[in-house]
């Protein structure tokens, strides 16, 4: 047995100690050389994790569930392989958005609410004090078990007044020592490596101490793992602890369900939260945690077995398992490593409650008391223009009642279940907060109302399923219910709701609390659009990665000038500290001095991130909105600048797009380009026909002109056949002229038709007619064979009379003087009228059909060139073109030439059919 | 002076001129209407000058010129050559074959008259 003196003594030399340490570690970070700014630091700090719960409860849990200790660490282990996914993402929203607790996370993400942030904190305050009243009740029965004569057997604290009871000392020092470090000054990142520093150390003490006696029980009271496993084997009663099935009827899903619950823990319990998310000092600090933390949990652990099948073996079920630790070495004398587990258990302990003391305290100040104090009358800014001593007190308020209120707990419960049980308990309320969390980091769609709904439904099945039931198995509350079903339902029995057993309380109250809370977070976030707030705040956290801009301040507009803005933070950050950040910003800007900062909102920005680590977001906002005439954006305002990531995507693609776009359009330029300067050559080659065609009349015109000028005595014969010659080269300029504007008005659509009724046959038999002459000049014959049975046309007569005169024309310059022969036909085949002109001349040569059409390619005897102009064929075919038939020559090698076209009937004016 | 001059034009109106006024001028004159008949009665005939159109059937001015310059015999053949495109690029061509003078359709009949006298001075 210790003296109670011995162990009180050794107990605040170490929170001395403690203090100490915490001391030198502010003390270091004051003088800018961080001793926490290292991996080591961060994943002992970590450590935090193990509370006395686990430092006692383990060998506790082991010792009646055997391996059903280990979820409780397989949990956190598998959680920090996903830490890459998860906890570096929360790390990275907290640090960009000064997120200084769970609460202030999930306020923020779902559009700054109020309501929400006081939500979480009622949940964690419920859910965490009787884990705190349990660290007390560890630091308690440890004493106890020191002090006590072991013939005694054990002493409840409930025997002594509390005024007598040390506990209450223990409590009160742990509320001190958490107010001096935990709250001794305001800072926007909200940081205390001091504390860090002491929980790190606490972390080792607890780990080395824990080693300790597992050393001693293993070697020094056995002879090893193979021997203590060898006599817990040839024990029936401890060998069915080594088997799942042994420890728990819970099963596999029950184990599964532990697992669960421990990763989840892991992540959002405040105090984890605290350490591993707001005291990061360094992202990757958390690579070496990743491995480092589980590897702690596997070190603290090798032992609990042992010490378990030891303590077993040696007390028999007589012994308080969960004191086995102190009971073992007490039991061989060793009264030092006694006091040495004590005082790791009493690491354990205090380091729980300080830093979880500081996270809710947070919550407590941030997200309940500062919503409250923002909306009374009071709380005005010409009455009370600096609120840093204010919020201090809050802060030092909050730790202080809810350390007692802890205590309070722990002598009301005492032995009850409610407190030995609360652990798992404690894990279940803060598992509400994953759907909201982990909804929020990875899903946009995620609204306020849902996040509400959810955690709401969450809390009350886990309030009705698991904190009532402990309550009526403590004795407060007629354990009927739990029979019998809420009003004697059978279906609202706690444990077996809607009829689910098979599965342990803490299983089944999880899965129909994360059933309620994740199926109604999904349902009614689906069942709104997010609002323009919270879709803003939504592509904040869920693209945090992604928008590393300087500060997301397109989602805020609005603008406040440094005098109005500096003032405000001033009230909560103090004067000093707030002109220190203001000119910090002002020269990360680049601006000379604070005046010349520009009011935008940018500027806004920053101070509500800097209120926002003091006071909360929720809170920041309505602070600066109270100074900045804000507009809020609207829902499709945001989802306009929304989400960097898609927007670049959307922009890629559209850049993609407007490449491929110009791509194409460069390419129909290039073809369009292409083609003019295929117009262009072609007019130019038509430019340099139409010359040449125009310059050889005139060159004979000229010549034979200048010579009759200059020589009067020319023949008189001579004189008549240049003057012949100079009169048909005038008329064949004449025509070229006449036959160039003809074409070009063609080709360029402006050429006038006039269209009417006509007979094809008579319009054949005129044109035959005026050619007349002509033939008869050549001796030509000309056969007609014309059909009466065509319907008349509607179409302009005298372009189909110059069609019908060039190919008469044209026929007459090609047959043989003397002997010509030129045969003209009409038919009708029902649709189109077809008419031909053949001759008997020599024919077209092969080589020249594919230019026949052609301007300006006159085929023939250059003998008969003076009469044409090479555009006779090319109008004729645009002509017939016009009509919607077509031209065509058919020229068989020494057979003459036949120029055929053909007119479609539909041309015929309803009604107005043939006649004859 | 009996210089033989050939002229070669597809065109009848132009070679009635060009022959009425060279033989007025006193000069020998011989007619081809095509490239070919061109190039045949340059080697037959040998004559001082050829005034030789661009735009001809089966063969064109060009190609005329382009093969009395190459052939040695025919060194002292002078070409002129006259079109009735006026463009540069075709007077440059002409006279990058080898053709001696160029002349533009229409043209001044003292001025070509002149022309041909001044060639059949220098060579």
């Amino acid at each position: 047995m210790l003296s109670g003196t011995l162990v009180v003594g050794v107990s605040f030399a170490y929170l001395l100690l403690l203090f100490a340490v915490a001391h030198f570690g502010d003390r270091r970070a004051e003088q800018g050389r961080s001793i926490i700014s290292n991996p080591w630091t961060y994943a002992l700090s970590m450590a935090v994790y193990c509370t006395a719960w686990t430092y006692f409860g383990s060998v506790g849990r082991a010792a009646s569930g055997g391996v059903w200790f280990l979820p409780i660490y397989l949990g956190p282990t598998l959680a920090m392989t996903l830490s890459w996914l998860i906890i570096l993402k929360m790390i990275r929203i907290a640090k960009t958005y000064r997120i200084t607790s769970i609460a202030d996370f999930i306020a923020s993400r779902y559009g700054k609410s109020h309501l929400l942030g006081g939500l979480v904190t009622i949940i964690t305050v419920i859910g965490i004090i009787p884990y705190i009243a349990l660290q007390l009740k560890a630091i308690s029965s440890g004493y106890a078990v020191l002090t006590a004569n072991p013939d005694d057997g054990y002493r409840t604290v409930d025997a002594v007044y509390w005024f007598q009871d040390s506990t209450l000392y223990v409590a009160i020092i742990l509320a001190v020592f958490t107010i001096l470090f935990g709250a001794r000054h305001l800072d926007a990142t909200e940081r205390h490596e001091g504390m860090v520093a002491a929980i790190a150390f606490e972390s080792v003490v607890k780990l080395v101490a824990f080693l300790a006696v597992g050393l001693f029980v293993t070697y020094g009271i056995y002879n090893g793992f193979g021997d203590i496993f060898e006599r817990a084997f040839n024990d029936p009663e401890l060998a069915r602890l080594l088997t799942i099935s042994g420890g728990s009827t819970a099963g596999y899903g029950g184990w599964f369900a532990l697992v669960l619950l421990a990763m989840l823990s892991v992540i959002f319990l405040p105090r984890q939260f605290q350490v591993t998310v707001v005291e990061n000092v360094n992202e990757q600090h958390l690579r070496r945690a990743t491995w480092l933390f589980p590897l702690y949990l596997l070190l603290i652990n090798i032992f609990v077995l042992p010490i378990a099948f030891g303590g077993l073996l040696h007390l028999g079920a007589a012994g308080d398992p969960d004191t086995f630790v102190l009971s073992l070495p007490l039991l061989y004398g060793k009264e030092a490593l006694a006091l040495f587990v004590f005082v790791g258990g009493l690491s354990a302990a205090t380091g729980m409650v300080i830093v979880e003391t500081i996270a809710v305290s947070t919550m407590i100040c941030n997200d309940l008391v500062m919503p409250l104090l923002l909306r009374s009358k009071r709380f005005d800014r010409k009455t009370q223009p600096d609120l840093t001593g204010l919020l201090l007190l809050i802060r030092r308020g909050a730790i202080l009642i809810v350390v007692l209120l802890g205590y309070l707990y722990f002598r009301l419960a005492g032995e009850a279940y409610a407190l030995v049980s609360i652990g798992l308990i404690s894990f279940a309320a803060v598992a509400q907060f994953a759907p909201a969390m982990l909804g929020g980091m990875y899903w946009r769609g995620g609204t306020r109302g849902g996040a509400l709904a959810g955690l709401l439904a969450g809390f009350f099945v886990w309030t009705y399923t698991l904190m009532l039931p402990s309550f009526a198995k403590s004795g407060w509350l007629d354990p009927a219910f739990l029979d019998h079903g809420l009003f004697g339902l059978e279906l609202l029995k706690p444990e077996q709701l809607f009829g689910l057993t098979g599965l342990d309380n803490i299983s089944h109250a999880l899965f129909w609390s994360l059933f309620a809370n994740i199926g109604l977070y999904i349902v009614v976030s689906l069942f709104r659009q997010p609002t323009g707030q919270e879709a803003s705040q939504a592509t904040l956290f869920v693209d945090v990665f992604k928008s590393q801009r300087a500060e997301p301040a397109t989602f805020w507009r609005g603008s406040a000038e440094v005098r109005d803005l500096l003032p405000l933070v001033s009230r909560f950050l103090g004067s000093a500290k707030t002109h220190r950040l203001f000119s910090q910003y002002a020269r990360q800007r680049g601006y000379a001095s604070l005046d010349q900062i520009k009011a935008d909102a940018g500027l806004v920005h920053f101070a509500e991130t800097q209120l926002a680590g003091a006071i909360g977001s929720a809170s920041a906002r309505v602070m600066v909105s109270s100074v900045v005439q804000e507009e809020p954006l609207g829902l499709e305002e945001v989802m306009n600048i929304l989400d960097e990531a898609s927007q670049v995507r959307a922009y890629s693609h559209q850049l993609e797009e407007k490449s491929r776009e110009l791509e194409a359009a460069t390419k129909e330029l290039r073809d369009a380009n292409e083609q003019l300067k295929e117009l262009d050559r072609l007019k130019d080659d038509i430019m340099s026909s139409v010359t040449h065609e125009l310059r050889t009349p005139l060159t004979s015109i000229r010549a034979l002109s200048e010579m009759l000028l200059d020589d009067p005595e020319i023949a008189v014969d001579d004189r008549m056949r240049f003057l012949a010659i100079i009169v048909s080269e005038t008329e064949r300029l004449t025509r070229l002229v006449n036959q160039v504007l003809d074409l070009a008005k063609i080709e360029s659509g402006h050429a006038e038709w006039h269209n009417t009724d006509l007979d094809m046959r008579e319009l054949v038999e005129r044109a035959v007619g005026a050619t007349e002459q002509l033939f008869h000049e050549r001796g030509a014959v000309v056969e007609l064979s014309l059909t009466d049975e065509a319907p008349h046309l509607l179409a302009d007569h005298d372009r189909l009379m110059q069609v019908m005169l060039n190919l008469l024309s044209n026929a007459a310059k090609f047959v043989p003087k003397g002997t010509g022969r030129v045969g003209v036909t009409l038919d009708w085949d029902g649709d189109d009228i077809r008419v031909s002109v053949s001759d008997n001349g020599l024919g077209i040569k092969p080589e020249f059909m594919p230019f026949l059409f052609e301007k300006f390619r006159q085929g023939g005897d250059q003998k008969d060139r003076t009469q044409g102009t090479g555009l006779g064929l090319p109008i004729s075919r645009q002509i017939i073109e016009h009509f919607g038939g077509h031209m065509w020559v058919d020229s068989p090698p020494g057979k003459g030439a036949t120029f055929c076209f053909s007119l479609p009937n539909a041309r015929r004016v309803p009604g107005e059919a043939q006649s004859s | 002076m009996g210089n033989k001059i050939l002229i070669a034009d597809d065109e009848q109106n132009i070679v009635i001129s060009l022959e009425f006024l060279m033989k007025r001028e006193g000069f020998d004159v011989s007619i081809a209407v095509d490239g070919a008949e061109a190039i045949d009665k340059i080697r037959s005939e040998m004559p001082d000058l050829v005034l030789l159109d661009v735009m001809m059937p089966k063969k064109s001015g060009f190609e005329v010129c382009q093969e009395i310059k190459s052939d040695p015999a025919l060194k002292s053949v002078r070409v002129l050559m006259l079109t009735a495109k006026g463009r540069d690029t075709e007077v440059a061509k002409g006279l990058a074959l080898g053709a001696d003078a160029y002349m533009t359709k229409p043209f001044s009949t003292k001025e070509l008259v002149e022309r041909v006298r001044s060639m059949l001075a220098e060579g």
